[in-house]
């Protein structure tokens, strides 16, 4: 097992250099420069101009200010936002949690979900219960995420005013962060209520985040069911007289798991982007919309620094998902 | 144990901050996340609404929803006859915030209105680079850095400009977010304690409102200042719930979740004036939405050809596809609310036919030319693309055939001030402090060419009117100068004016007090709410 994970996270290595050039060459192939957009309308001179840009060292040549930039990555700097002004590690670490908070509540839905509406579809295969869970899954897949999200938001909190409309807590509430996690920090606040009022806020979001990723999971769990459905061993398993639940529960959907959790694994990713646009509606204040504002600003270091840091959460769940499949499926760590 | 202590600390924290938090609460659903809180750095209307005009006061005010000036920090001022030296009495008595993390021992003085200047104008201070890429752009946008010779302190409570050369609009730049005064004591603290970089984190002022939070990208909070010099605000707290999406801010609005929202989209602006429980209110914009020619390019070059090409364009029709109603066509290159509007002079007649035989006259046939397209929306012009697409119609029907072409807004923004440029450019502004010169002389004087005088148009008699009424301090007369020089615009045609914008506020009905501001301001001093 040991041998298992020297071997993925050395390939950690090339893989985290490669990103750092595609997340600093990237950001500087979109035409115009962070100077240019930070006068808009206001026109700066030719010299003035020349003289900001080397202020903030964009005038010296690409590969001095790419390993410029990988020497402080490696030393735990990813540099200064060029329109805040603030660390991008800072705000990082500030926005992150809530993201994570908003994708893990989202994951959560779309397996505890999705995995038995897949299971139920494969078990009842070509009855109606198959076929409503497949068009329901092929319409969630299909979704705007946009649409949807406003189209919940006009119906359960305006119309209906079951759920608030954006924002990730009362405005009433007031407590300073201990987590950034704001289920945890509701709960630490040891304030009546607002706890019950976080997870009013989260519902919205994390339907509609997890729309997608349920959609494929659900999907997929079918496809891999009937596959294994199919099987020798389970039909041994039935023939045995063993119960049905017993049948799908242990020896089929066990050995179905394997290419569910590579899906659920690159759901992350999915997820990441759709938190963009959730993020976006929900006035959710995690990196995916401080991620879009950085690139509609070109500040380079933050879309640098943002992209390294989502695609090493990216890589570090691949490895987490390596490590299940060892466990789901011992011949895999030979 | 320590882990528990810092819980429990954290706990009582929250738990006294809780009961202050929900009195008297004012909650403005913001557009878009401040990009700091030193209204200095940067740009942003965002920025200035949750720094400058919250925390922060100036030497010289514009008075509530208008661009009149009036007393700030400053209780009286002299201008010398020569126009270059502005005398500033300071108000005795105004008190700093004290907050959390500062507490200060003097009130305002001369150092503080030096300092904040300073900072901005002299490389060799040590403010001057004190976070990452600081370039004072407002201040330099105004020409602060040519335009200022010194600041001078006469004695504790007052304070000198002398200028370079006389700039009648300088009394209204003061009154711009950029000219916030800092607190002198606050910065040497940070300094100090090796911490310049908070200054623009945690502001200090002397404004109606003492900073006390900010959660990234979500919420800013703040209190009324107990020692505001204008005494207390009638609301406890204010709240700035940042929502990005328009749609989304609306539905906030109507929910109750806040009671103040800015830039609704056209399309619910109808849906928001039917809710019982808001008010929409109205604010013709300081801005001009335009089409500049490049005159140095033929047959551009010849005021005969762009007047007969304005004659062309139905400007009605933009507005009504574009804005739905929401704009006004546009004859002047200043708005009709701002002081020296020419409202005398006739705007070129939609009139197709004429436009044909005028073409033809000018010795123009089977002209091609570019329309350029701004690719995003701005207040002044929500879809450069569509306009330019009626524009290209319009043309069609006197035999000009247009090519529209657009860029990203970062390379639109750079060529589209490029001398050589092929095509006439959607472009707009919008006010900075009410002045006319902020509009003729910037967009349209011979020194701008190449810059923000994007039609290339240099007029020595148009020039020589704007040059002349910036040296005057006599208001009668600057607007007599301008006048005449609307008159010359008009006559050289070098813009299509398309539109002035009308800004819309969707408030609720429990808020008294609130003026939408012609400069776009979003400030809440002198704002009441029902509870």
């Amino acid at each position: 097992m040991m041998r298992f994970l020297l071997g993925r996270l050395a390939i950690l290595i090339p893989t985290f250099l490669g990103v750092s050039l595609i997340a600093f060459s990237f950001i500087r192939m979109l035409p115009g420069d962070p100077v240019m957009l930070m006068s808009g309308e206001r026109v700066m001179s030719e010299e003035r101009h020349s003289q900001i840009m080397h202020d903030l060292g964009l005038d010296r040549p690409m590969y001095v200010q790419y390993f410029d930039y990988l020497g402080s990555v490696l030393q735990g700097d990813l540099g200064t936002s060029i329109v805040s002004k603030r660390p991008v590690f800072d705000d990082f670490k500030a926005l992150f949690p809530a993201t994570l908070e908003l994708s893990l509540c989202a994951i959560i839905v779309a397996i505890c979900l999705g995995i038995p509406a897949g299971v139920l579809a494969a078990v009842k295969r070509g009855t109606w219960l198959d076929q409503t869970v497949m068009g329901v899954a092929l319409v969630g897949y299909s979704m705007p995420i946009f649409w949807w999200g406003l189209l919940l938001i006009i119906f359960f909190s305006g119309y209906l005013g079951w759920t608030p409309v954006s924002g990730r807590i009362s405005l009433m509430y007031f407590f300073k962060p201990v987590t950034g996690f704001m289920l945890i920090d509701s709960l630490l606040s040891g304030q009546a209520g607002a706890f019950k009022s976080a997870l009013s806020y989260l519902i919205l979001p994390t339907i509609v985040l997890a729309t997608i990723p349920l959609a494929v999971i659900a999907r997929q769990t079918r496809s891999a069911m009937l596959e294994v459905l199919g099987e020798d061993y389970v039909r041994t398993a039935r023939s045995k007289g063993l119960t049905p639940l017993r049948v799908i529960g242990v020896h089929a959907l066990r050995n179905a798991m394997i290419p569910v959790i590579t899906t659920i694994g690159l759901q992350v990713g999915v997820m990441l982007a759709g938190a963009i646009l959730t993020e976006t509606i929900f006035s959710w204040p995690g990196i995916g919309k401080w991620m879009v504002d950085a690139v509609f600003k070109r500040d380079y270091a933050v879309v640098q620094g943002g992209l390294l840091m989502i695609a090493g959460v990216i890589m570090l769940v691949n490895l987490l998902v390596d490590v299940a499949y060892g466990f789901v499926n011992p011949r895999i760590r030979h | 144990m320590k882990k528990l202590s810092f819980l429990l600390a954290a706990t009582a924290l929250a738990s006294v901050m809780a009961t202050t938090a929900w009195s008297k609460t004012l909650v403005y659903c913001s557009e878009a996340s401040p990009e700091g809180f030193d209204p200095g750095l940067y740009t942003g209307g965002q920025t200035f609404d949750a720094s400058s005009r919250t925390a922060y006061s100036r030497l010289v005010e514009f008075k509530h929803g208008s661009t009149e000036l009036e007393p700030g920090l400053a209780e009286s001022w002299t201008i010398s006859p020569d126009g270059l030296e502005y005398t500033f009495k300071l108000r005795k008595g105004v008190k700093f915030q004290t907050t959390e993390y500062f507490t200060p021992t003097r009130e305002l003085n001369a150092d503080d209105v030096i300092f904040s200047f300073e900072r901005q104008l002299k490389a060799d201070n040590p403010w001057n680079k004190y976070v990452d890429g600081a370039s004072w752009e407002y201040a330099a946008g105004m020409g602060f850095p040519e335009l200022v010779k010194s600041v001078e302190k006469v004695d504790d409570l007052t304070v000198k400009f002398v200028l370079n050369h006389p700039e009648a609009p300088f009394l209204a730049d003061l009154g711009m977010d950029f000219a916030s005064i800092m607190s002198k004591e606050y910065a040497d603290k940070l300094a100090a304690d090796g911490k310049m970089g908070q200054l623009n984190q945690m502001p200090l002022g002397t404004g109606p409102f003492t900073f006390v939070a900010y959660q990234a990208d979500a919420v800013i909070r703040y209190q009324a200042n107990p020692d505001y010099y204008k005494g207390k605000e009638k609301i406890d707290d204010l709240v700035f719930a940042i929502t990005t999406d328009a749609a989304v801010r609306a539905q906030k609005l109507k929910a109750g979740e806040c009671h103040i929202m800015p830039y609704p989209n056209a399309a619910d602006v109808a849906e928001l004036k039917k809710d019982e429980n808001l008010t929409v209110l109205e604010q013709p914009g300081l801005n001009v939405a335009y089409l500049a020619y490049n005159t140095l390019q033929a047959p551009f070059d010849k005021p005969e050809v762009r007047r007969a090409l304005n004659m062309a364009i139905n400007k009605q029709a933009i507005v009504d596809a574009v804005f739905q109603g929401a704009a006004a066509v546009a004859k002047n290159p200043i708005p009709p609310t701002m002081w020296s509007y020419n409202d005398k002079v006739e705007d070129d007649k939609y009139d197709p036919e004429g436009s044909k035989k005028a073409l033809e006259a000018a010795g123009v046939k089977d002209l091609k030319m570019k329309i350029w397209a701004m690719p995003v929306s701005r207040p002044y012009m929500l879809n450069a693309r569509r306009a330019a697409e009626l524009m290209q119609s319009d043309l069609a029907k006197v035999g000009v055939s247009v090519e529209i072409v657009s860029y990203e807004w970062a390379e639109y923004l750079k060529l589209s001030k490029d001398k050589n440029r092929d095509g006439a450019a959607i472009m707009g502004w919008t006010g900075d402090n009410g002045d006319p010169d902020n509009f003729l002389d910037t967009l349209l004087g011979c020194e701008a060419v190449g810059g923000n005088n994007r039609a290339q148009w240099c007029n020595q008699e148009f020039d020589k009117l704007v040059k002349a009424a910036k040296k005057s301090s006599d208001q009668a007369e600057r607007t007599k100068l301008y006048q005449e020089a609307q008159v010359v615009f008009k006559k050289e045609a070098p813009w299509v004016t398309i539109d002035h914008s009308i800004a819309f506020g969707p408030v609720s009905k429990k808020v008294s007090g609130y003026h939408m501001d012609p400069l776009g301001i979003h400030r809440f001093d002198g704002v009441d709410i029902a509870e």
